[in-house]
């Protein structure tokens, strides 16, 4: 008896990790790209544009591009690279998308290579997701859900560096609202 | 006495060697850094200077209008994903952390991107940002005028169909309260030296 109780409790256990792991871990699969936490930030009020970030992985054995994707609350999605040097910051539309080799991984992050969501159409919520896709040239169009950070947060996750003052941000960002 | 002749000659000749090394790098060093020096010098004496633009209340702002108080000044646009919604929340935070002192100076971020940052645009984009800071706009002929006072690099960068984004000094300007030049924030420079920086801005006011 005890025995049945205990093989049950475990496969509940693994059933319940099966479905939970993926939710928290964020992930997602396209072809050969892995995709790990898709995420944005919350803009300034009013702001027509955010940035998207995260971390692909190309476990295949050719080269693939991330070449689009969408996000439901934006008309328009790109794909860009950033770089400050001597101060001046520049940043570029990637018309071929952004590369990731075989065994590479890419992270797109604040201050450097980030999708750009515009014409955003409707405001985002510091803890919520956003439905979109990503589009690979191989690899096809996966669906992802980008999680919303405070506004400044540097990285998305538990080890946000922006913790505190993230805290004050949102406070701010949320007066706007009113 | 051969052999300690001989050893005299060999520590005399080292020491030679060494002094005539240590003037080579002396020399290479300042000639090196000379240019430099006197570029940031050159250049500090020349930034800055009159502007007319409005801010996003709709007052028309003047270099008048910042005498008496020191002041922080940088440039970007609203459609920008990092640099500028970053230094903006850099800055309110660093206003919180000042308190009592944060009238003791003002903070000013001028768009690059007139076109498309009217007063009403930016006065609505304020409102995510310490209500102290104060954002200007103009004419592309008054945002020029600024850019070139004040040794700013702005470009569009043409992007999908009609749209394009902008490149741009992401320095932050700090200046004493009679407008001259004192030093800069760089773009992520840490916290703790933002916040000497601005204290430093302060008590040179005194």
């Amino acid at each position: 008896m005890y025995r049945i109780i205990l093989r049950c409790a475990m496969l509940a256990a693994v059933a319940l990790a099966s479905f939970a792991l993926p939710a928290f871990a964020n992930e997602y699969q396209a072809g050969a790209i892995k995709i790990s936490r898709p995420w944005t930030r919350l803009p300034p009020a009013a702001a027509k544009v955010a940035g998207g970030y995260m971390t692909l992985t190309n476990t295949g054995t050719v080269p693939d591009r991330l070449i689009g994707g969408t996000v439901v609350t934006a008309a328009r999605f790109e794909i860009h690279e950033m770089s400050v040097n001597d101060g001046v910051m520049r940043m570029r539309q990637l018309d071929r998308g952004l590369e990731i080799k075989p065994g590479e991984t890419v992270v797109l992050k604040p201050g450097a290579f980030h999708v750009m969501f515009l014409d955003l159409s409707a405001p985002l919520e510091t803890g919520k997701k956003v439905k979109g896709t990503l589009v690979f040239e191989k690899s096809g169009t996966v669906e992802v859900e980008y999680k919303v950070e405070a506004a400044g947060a540097t990285s998305s996750g538990q080890h946000s560096h922006g913790a505190p003052a993230a805290g004050s941000h949102s406070g701010a960002g949320s007066h706007a609202n009113h | 006495m051969q052999t300690t002749n001989l050893l005299r000659t060999i520590r005399l000749t080292a020491w030679i060697a060494v002094a005539v090394c240590l003037t080579g790098a002396g020399i290479y060093f300042i000639t090196a850094r000379a240019p430099d020096i006197q570029r940031v010098i050159g250049g500090a004496a020349g930034i800055g200077g009159p502007f007319q633009l409005t801010a996003h209340t709709g007052q028309p702002v003047t270099e008048r209008d910042l005498a008496g108080k020191p002041y922080a000044i940088f440039f970007g646009f609203t459609r920008c994903p990092d640099v500028c919604p970053t230094t903006l929340l850099d800055m309110t935070s660093r206003l919180e952390e000042l308190q009592g002192d944060a009238d003791k100076l003002r903070i000013l971020f001028v768009s690059i991107d007139p076109e498309r940052d009217s007063p009403e645009f930016l006065a609505d984009y304020m409102k995510s940002f310490d209500k102290r800071i104060t954002a200007l706009t103009g004419t592309t002929a008054q945002v020029a005028s600024i850019a070139k006072a004040y040794r700013v690099i702005y470009e569009k960068v043409p992007g999908g169909g009609r749209d394009y984004t902008m490149n741009h000094t992401a320095t932050v300007y700090l200046f004493d309260a009679k407008g001259g030049f004192v030093s800069t924030i760089a773009y992520q420079e840490n916290e703790k030296n933002q916040r000497a920086k601005l204290r430093r801005l302060i008590r040179l006011a005194g």
